[in-house]
C-alpha cells in the first residue's frame, strides 16, 4: 500500500471505530421489542403508582399548578432548558397510543416512540435499571390516569449541546442499557436498596458531582453534587462512610417524614420527600438506608478558600455569637442543640458544617418549612432572614454556628451570601 | 418522639384540631390552646406577617389578620402554583399540604386586624428624601445614589443600564416593589434587588415621586458606556 493510501486507510479506520463507538448504546438496543399486554387489574396500577412515586416521576412530569404527569416543567440544566413531557394517555400530545415496549425502550433505552433518542435530563441512566415487570407496572398506571392534551415544548439547549450528535457522543460516553446483578453477597433488604436508590430513585442525578459535559464519573458516584439552575447542594449521601446504627434509623426517619433528631430537610430533598418518599413502605425506606450506609465515603472536601486573620475571626464571632442570642437562640437553643423533631440541632449538623456552605446559607435567608409528611403534617417553619440580616450579619451569624458547639467548618464570608 | 415510629401520635391531634378549625361552635379556648402552637410553628409567617398575622405599619408586607380565610387559602395555592410570585413565598410553600394550608389560612383569619396607618412624610418631606436618594443615596443603608448607576441625566447607561426617565412612577414603583419581593429579577448578583430591600417601602415612593417631578433632560439617549465602576457588584454588567 502507498503512503497516502495508507494513510487514507487509517483515516477510515479511525472514522468507523468512532461511529461504532458512538452507535454503542444503540447496538444494544433490540429492534424489536415484544409487548406485553397491558394489565388493567387494580393490582398492577395500584402498583404502578407505588412505583411511579418511588421513581418521583410526578417531581418534573408535573408542571407548578398544572395537571399530575402532565408535563411541560422547565428542568434547568448548564446546558439550556429541556420540558418534561405528558405521561397522560392523551393520543396526541401524550402517550395513549404507546405501548408497554415504546414504554421499556424509553425507560431502558433512552428512546422515545418516534424514534428520537431522549435528552438524559430524563435520568434513564438510572431507570435502565429498572426491570420490565415494574416498568409495565408504572405504564399500566400512567394509561388509567385521565388524559390531558399538553403539547411537547421543544428544548432550548445552546449550540452545541442542542444537536443530535452530541447526543449520541453523551450517550456513547454515559450510557449503556443495563440490568442490575443482585449481589448474592448482600442480604435481600440491601439488594432492594440498591434497585431502588441506583434505578427508580435515581438518587445519583443529584448526589453526584459533574463532569463538564454532564456526565457522572462513576468513581464520584454519591460523593454529592450541585444542582444546576437551582442553587443547591446535593450532600453526599453517606459522607464519613462510617454509618452508625443510630445515625441509620435517624436517616430512615427523615427519609420518611422530611425529620430527624439531627435535621430537617428543605429544598429540592423536600420536594422528593413530599412527593416520593413519604410514600413508601417502611421495609423500601429501610432497604435505601440499608444500601446508602454501604456506600463509599465522600472523598475530603478541598481546603477552604475562605481564610480569615485572627482577629478578623474573633470579631465575626463575637458579632455572630450577639446575632445568634437575639435572632437564633429562642428556637435552637444557647447551646445549638434545639429541640428534638422541631427546631433542628445545629451542633453536629452536617447541614451547617457542609464544606460549602450555599444550602445553609438558602435555609436562613430563604427560610423554608419541612415537608408536610404523614409522619409529620404541621411542620415547624424557618423564618427567612432576607429582609433581616444584611449580608455582613448573615455570614457572621453563620460563621458562628460553624464554629460554635464542637463544630468545627470555615467561616462564610458576604461575598458567599450575595452569590446565593 | 420519632415521628416515623408513631405517626398516630402526630396525626391524631391533627385530625382534632382541624375538626376545630372547621367547627363554628369551636369554643374561644380551644381556639387559644391551638392559637399559642400554631403561632410557634408559624414564626417563619410572623417574620415578615408579625405576631398572628398582624404586621407593623413600617413594614412592606401585608397584614393578614382577619381577612377570609378563602381567600388566604386560595393565595397560599396561588404561591405554589406559579400564580403569584414571591422567590420566598413559593419557596416556603411548596411542600405544604392542602390540610396544613387551609389550617394556617383558618388561623390567621380568626386572629383579631389591628390596623396601623404607615407615618406618610409630607408632601414636601417626601420630595425632598426623593432628592436625596436619587442624588446623594443613603450610606447608612448601603444606597448609592441612582445617577452612579443609571448615569448623570438618568437616561441609563449603554448597553445593559436602562434609563429612569420618561416612565410613569406607577410603573416604578411596581417594579421597585416586585425586586423588593423578588417577582422581578435580573442576572445575578442582582444589585437592584439588593438595593430595593435594602430602601424602606417609604423610600420607593419616595424616589419614584422625586423622578416624576423632574423636567425631562433634553438628550434622552443612553450615555456611553459601559460604565467604568459601578457601587455594586452587578451581573447585569459583566
Amino acid at each position: 500500500m502507498s503512503g497516502p493510501l495508507r494513510i487514507l486507510a487509517a483515516a477510515a479506520a479511525i472514522v468507523a471505530a468512532l461511529a461504532l463507538w458512538l452507535a454503542w448504546p444503540d447496538l444494544l438496543e433490540p429492534a424489536e421489542i415484544d409487548a406485553t399486554p397491558l394489565d388493567h387489574s387494580a393490582e398492577q396500577i395500584a402498583r404502578g403508582e407505588y412505583l411511579a412515586r418511588a421513581g418521583n416521576c410526578t417531581g418534573c412530569h408535573t408542571a407548578p399548578g398544572g395537571a399530575p404527569f402532565a408535563g411541560g416543567r422547565p428542568i434547568r440544566t448548564p446546558f439550556g432548558d429541556v420540558y418534561s413531557t405528558n405521561l397522560t394517555p392523551d393520543p396526541a400530545t401524550g402517550i395513549g397510543d404507546w405501548t408497554t415496549a415504546d414504554f421499556w425502550r424509553a425507560m431502558h433505552h433512552g428512546r422515545s416512540k418516534d424514534g428520537r433518542l431522549l435528552y438524559p435530563a430524563f435520568p434513564y441512566p438510572s431507570y435502565t435499571y429498572v426491570t420490565r415487570e415494574d416498568t409495565d407496572a408504572i405504564f399500566a398506571y400512567l394509561m388509567s390516569l385521565e388524559p390531558v392534551a399538553s403539547p411537547r415544548i421543544e428544548p432550548d439547549l445552546r449550540f452545541p449541546y442542542d444537536s443530535r450528535l452530541a447526543l449520541r457522543v453523551w450517550r456513547a460516553l454515559y450510557f449503556r442499557p443495563a440490568e442490575l446483578e443482585p449481589d448474592a453477597e448482600r442480604d435481600e433488604t440491601w439488594n432492594r436498596g440498591a434497585y431502588l436508590v441506583e434505578g427508580l430513585g435515581h438518587c445519583k442525578a443529584c448526589h453526584s458531582p459533574r463532569g463538564r459535559l454532564g456526565g457522572i464519573d462513576p468513581d464520584a458516584a454519591y460523593a454529592g453534587g450541585r444542582l444546576p439552575g437551582a442553587g443547591w447542594e446535593a450532600p453526599p449521601l453517606n459522607p464519613t462512610g462510617a454509618m452508625t446504627d443510630a445515625e441509620a434509623k435517624d436517616l430512615a426517619t427523615l427519609l420518611a417524614t422530611g425529620i430527624s433528631k439531627r435535621t430537617a430537610l428543605s429544598g429540592p430533598m423536600a420536594d422528593v420527600v413530599f412527593d416520593s418518599l413519604q410514600h413508601l413502605s417502611d421495609e423500601d425506606i429501610d432497604a435505601i438506608v440499608a444500601y446508602v450506609r454501604t456506600l463509599p465515603a465522600a472523598p475530603p472536601a478541598p481546603p477552604s478558600r475562605r481564610t480569615f486573620s485572627p482577629e478578623r475571626y474573633r470579631e465575626t464571632l463575637a458579632r455572630g455569637a450577639s446575632i445568634y442570642r437575639e435572632r437564633c437562640a429562642d428556637c435552637h437553643g444557647a447551646n445549638g442543640k434545639g429541640k428534638a423533631y422541631v427546631y433542628p440541632p445545629l451542633a453536629g449538623n452536617r447541614l451547617v458544617t457542609a464544606p460549602e456552605p450555599t444550602n445553609l446559607i438558602r435555609n436562613v435567608m430563604l427560610g423554608g418549612f419541612p415537608p408536610s409528611t404523614h409522619g409529620n403534617p404541621r411542620p415547624h417553619g424557618m423564618p427567612p432572614f432576607a429582609h433581616r440580616l444584611g449580608a455582613a450579619d448573615a455570614a457572621a451569624v453563620l460563621t458562628y454556628v460553624r464554629s460554635a458547639w464542637g463544630n468545627a467548618a470555615p467561616p462564610v464570608t458576604a461575598a458567599d451570601v450575595e452569590r446565593r | 418522639m420519632d415521628p416515623r415510629q408513631s405517626p398516630d401520635m402526630h396525626r391524631t391531634p391533627f385530625v382534632l384540631l382541624a375538626l376545630f378549625a372547621a367547627a363554628a361552635a369551636a369554643s374561644a379556648t380551644e381556639h387559644d390552646e391551638n392559637d399559642i402552637e400554631m403561632a410557634e410553628r408559624l414564626v417563619a409567617c410572623a417574620t415578615c406577617h408579625g405576631e398572628a398575622g398582624r404586621s407593623d405599619s413600617e413594614t412592606y408586607f401585608p397584614s393578614i389578620a382577619g381577612k377570609p380565610a378563602g381567600y388566604l387559602y386560595a393565595q397560599l395555592e396561588h404561591y405554589r402554583a406559579g400564580r403569584r410570585r414571591h422567590v420566598i413565598m413559593e419557596g416556603l410553600l411548596a411542600n405544604l399540604s392542602a390540610d396544613y394550608l387551609r389550617e394556617i389560612a383558618a388561623y390567621y383569619a380568626r386572629q383579631e386586624p389591628q390596623w396601623t396607618l404607615p407615618s406618610l412624610p409630607g408632601a414636601d418631606a417626601r420630595l425632598e428624601r426623593g432628592r436625596r436618594l436619587v442624588e446623594q443615596g443613603d450610606p447608612e443603608l448601603g444606597v448609592p445614589s441612582c445617577r452612579e448607576c443609571h448615569g448623570d441625566r438618568l437616561t441609563g447607561i449603554a448597553p445593559s443600564i436602562p434609563g429612569l426617565v420618561g416612565l410613569r412612577p406607577e410603573y416604578l414603583s411596581g417594579q421597585l416593589g416586585a425586586w423588593r419581593t423578588g417577582a422581578r429579577r435580573a442576572a445575578e448578583p442582582d444589585c437592584m434587588a439588593e438595593i430595593a430591600q435594602r430602601l424602606t417601602p417609604a423610600d420607593l415612593g419616595a424616589v419614584t415621586a422625586y423622578i416624576a417631578s423632574r423636567p425631562l433632560p433634553e438628550d434622552h439617549r443612553p450615555a456611553e458606556g459601559p460604565p467604568s465602576s459601578l457601587p455594586l457588584d452587578c451581573g447585569v454588567v459583566r
